[in-house]
């Protein structure tokens, strides 16, 4: 196991204002590994997919806690996002493209997709007691993720 | 997020400055609904020059605008995003319904 280099853990109110501040401090936390630019942002969108999710489908915009744990590694970050909201009915269906339980509110259906596209690993699962807890790994150095994808 | 819009030679330019996210979405939305009503443009541009950020929240609010106007057979299209937007729009297949132009 590699050697954690930093952590950080905080709490936030699931309010829409919060969105562009998680995802600057754990932007601002990943540079500190000295990843690419475009690394910064993937990580940044992710995270902002991850807490609309809770703000808008976990807490249905009535606000509540949202739990964000990160580690940093030489060569990776770990981040961990998690409420206690409603959780999800069925985590295949809702992690499908372009499903969304509110189409009538112009959602896009697309935030775990982003998600998955934007960081190297993506885990979602149901948390015991309630709420979501969403993981992803970003790798700094593209052989790590190349290897991911193929599987070694 | 700061928003402006302008018509030019029959095609109204609508220009974002900022981080386009959940925050954001209302106010974007109920800008661009209000001048993509008014009248004297055939086409619309949205110019991303300025939008540092978005997710896939903006990408609902692009394709409910891109659905309003297709019922009117006004056609919309982007121009410059960031290569964080045009992961996003290749991704979601924005483009096919919002050509980008330069």
């Amino acid at each position: 196991m590699e050697k954690v280099l930093n952590k950080f853990k905080m709490e936030v109110e699931a309010q829409s204002e919060n969105e562009s501040f998680v995802r600057g401090v754990v932007g601002a936390f990943a540079s500190q590994a000295d990843p690419t630019l475009d690394q910064i942002n993937d990580i940044k969108t992710a995270v902002s997919e991850a807490v609309t999710n809770c703000i808008v489908h976990a807490y249905k915009k009535k606000g509540g806690t949202i739990f964000v744990e990160c580690e940093l590694f030489a060569d990776q970050i770990t981040i961990k996002i998690a409420d206690n909201g409603v959780g999800i009915e069925d985590i295949s269906k809702a992690t499908e493209p372009f499903y969304t339980t509110a189409p009538e509110d112009e959602r896009s259906g697309m935030g775990f997709t982003v998600m998955q596209s934007f960081m190297d690993n993506l885990s979602v699962n149901n948390n015991f007691g309630g709420g979501v807890l969403v993981e992803m790994t970003k790798f700094f150095t593209k052989e790590k993720a190349a290897d991911l994808a193929s599987g070694e | 997020m700061k928003l402006a819009n302008k018509v030019y030679k029959g095609v109204l330019y609508i220009s974002l400055d900022g981080e386009l996210d959940e925050y954001s979405a209302e106010y974007t939305r109920t800008y661009m609904e209000q001048v993509m009503n008014g009248t004297g443009f055939t086409q619309i541009v949205i110019d991303l020059t300025n939008l540092s950020f978005m997710d896939s929240t903006g990408i609902g609010v692009l394709i409910g605008r891109y659905k309003k106007m297709k019922d009117k057979n006004i056609p919309v299209f982007v121009a410059n995003p960031s290569s964080q937007a045009d992961r996003i729009f290749k991704m979601t297949g924005l483009y096919q319904v919002m050509p980008k132009v330069s």
